[in-house]
């Protein structure tokens, strides 16, 4: 008896394949709608940030993750959990400043660039993955959470790594434990 | 390994993107196609490179109405987690293809209310069915309809030259 259609490994692949692919053929749409990378760079993060704001509750439904009492160990859960769970990847995580509220992911692997050798011609300050800065920014402020979520670095402009930096914004009445909702 | 649910959020912020983009309050029917074909054509890319993805025994397939059970079957399977429900021809290059419960469909509330709605989240589908027969060698025109939400119906027209 043939193993189940869905689980056959060629069929695996598709379906990975399917998002890194229509992300492509989203980011090539938007190229072709604005000649500014800035533009595409928003646009892109404007998208993740409506995605993230209602991936965090697909996210929390599945993952069982307990409540937060620093900004490290959120980190430590988009990164081992969050990034694990829907692009099977676990970038590793640093912290930039002393006052801990600036961190960085590092993205050793990186799914959406696959099919990608090197930016479009004339695309140089194009963040080809804003996307997922825009979904991390979308998903952190559903937990009541505001950060600034930027690419540091990215192997596809030349630089050695591909890095997301998040930067937690401090509220005038911020509390020092957080609760997730 | 990339989750499955992260297509389905992409195709829906795509959708209310693409149809926000306009920013007209009343969109004229000629708008509203531009956008249609925007996201068909975004599928139909999408479909090609899918199609030189599958394994081999499938691009050797020489039967037309082998290529559309394949569509209905495997592919349906690997893009979606499950089968077409049923596949219907008239054996002259007309195919209709339909799902019970089409999985970008499901999230919205099933029965009569979004059905005018349905057809932005249709699009990009029928040019991924497009992309992927164009690939297996099958040019086509594929349109889709809904009746009540999560049905719809997906129709492949062979264009024989």
């Amino acid at each position: 008896m043939s193993r189940p259609a869905h689980r056959r490994p060629e069929y695996h692949k598709i379906n990975k394949d399917l998002f890194v692919l229509t992300y492509g053929a989203l980011v090539a749409q938007l190229c072709k709608d604005y000649e500014k990378d800035e533009d595409v760079n928003k646009y892109l993060d404007k998208m993740g940030h409506g995605i993230g704001t209602r991936l965090v509750e697909d996210f929390l439904a599945r993952s069982c993750v307990r409540r937060c009492h620093s900004y490290s160990e959120i980190i430590d859960i988009i990164a081992q959990v969050a990034f694990k769970m829907y692009l099977g990847i676990t970038p590793s995580v640093a912290c930039n400043n002393s006052s801990r509220n600036e961190f960085s992911l590092i993205l050793d692997k990186n799914p959406l660039v696959e099919f990608v050798e090197e930016l479009p011609a004339g695309r140089t300050s194009l963040c080809y993955c804003n996307l997922l800065c825009g979904i991390i920014r979308g998903a952190l402020e559903m937990v009541h959470l505001d950060a600034d979520v930027a690419f540091l670095q990215d192997r596809l402009k030349g630089d050695s790594v591909t890095e997301i930096g998040i930067t937690f914004l401090k509220k005038p009445d911020e509390k020092k434990y957080r609760r997730k909702k | 390994m990339v989750d499955a649910v992260l297509f389905e959020f992409l195709h829906t912020e795509m959708v209310a993107e693409l149809w926000a983009h306009e920013a007209d309050p009343d969109p004229g029917p000629g708008e509203q196609k531009m956008n249609l074909l925007v996201l068909e054509s975004m599928g139909f890319r999408v479909g090609q490179a899918l199609g030189e993805r599958l394994p081999r025994e499938t691009l050797a397939l020489r039967e037309e109405l082998d290529v559309l059970k394949f569509l209905c079957k495997d592919l349906w399977v690997a893009v979606f987690q499950k089968q077409m429900d049923s596949l219907r021809t008239n054996h002259q290059g007309t195919y209709v293809l339909q799902d019970s419960s089409f999985p970008l469909l499901v999230r919205m509330a099933s029965g009569l209310q979004y059905v005018e709605e349905a057809p932005k989240f249709l699009a990009f589908t029928c040019g991924l069915l497009r992309g992927t027969l164009s690939t297996l060698g099958i040019k086509s025109l594929v349109t889709a309809s809904v009746a009540a939400l999560p049905a719809c119906r997906f129709q492949v027209v062979v264009q024989r030259s």
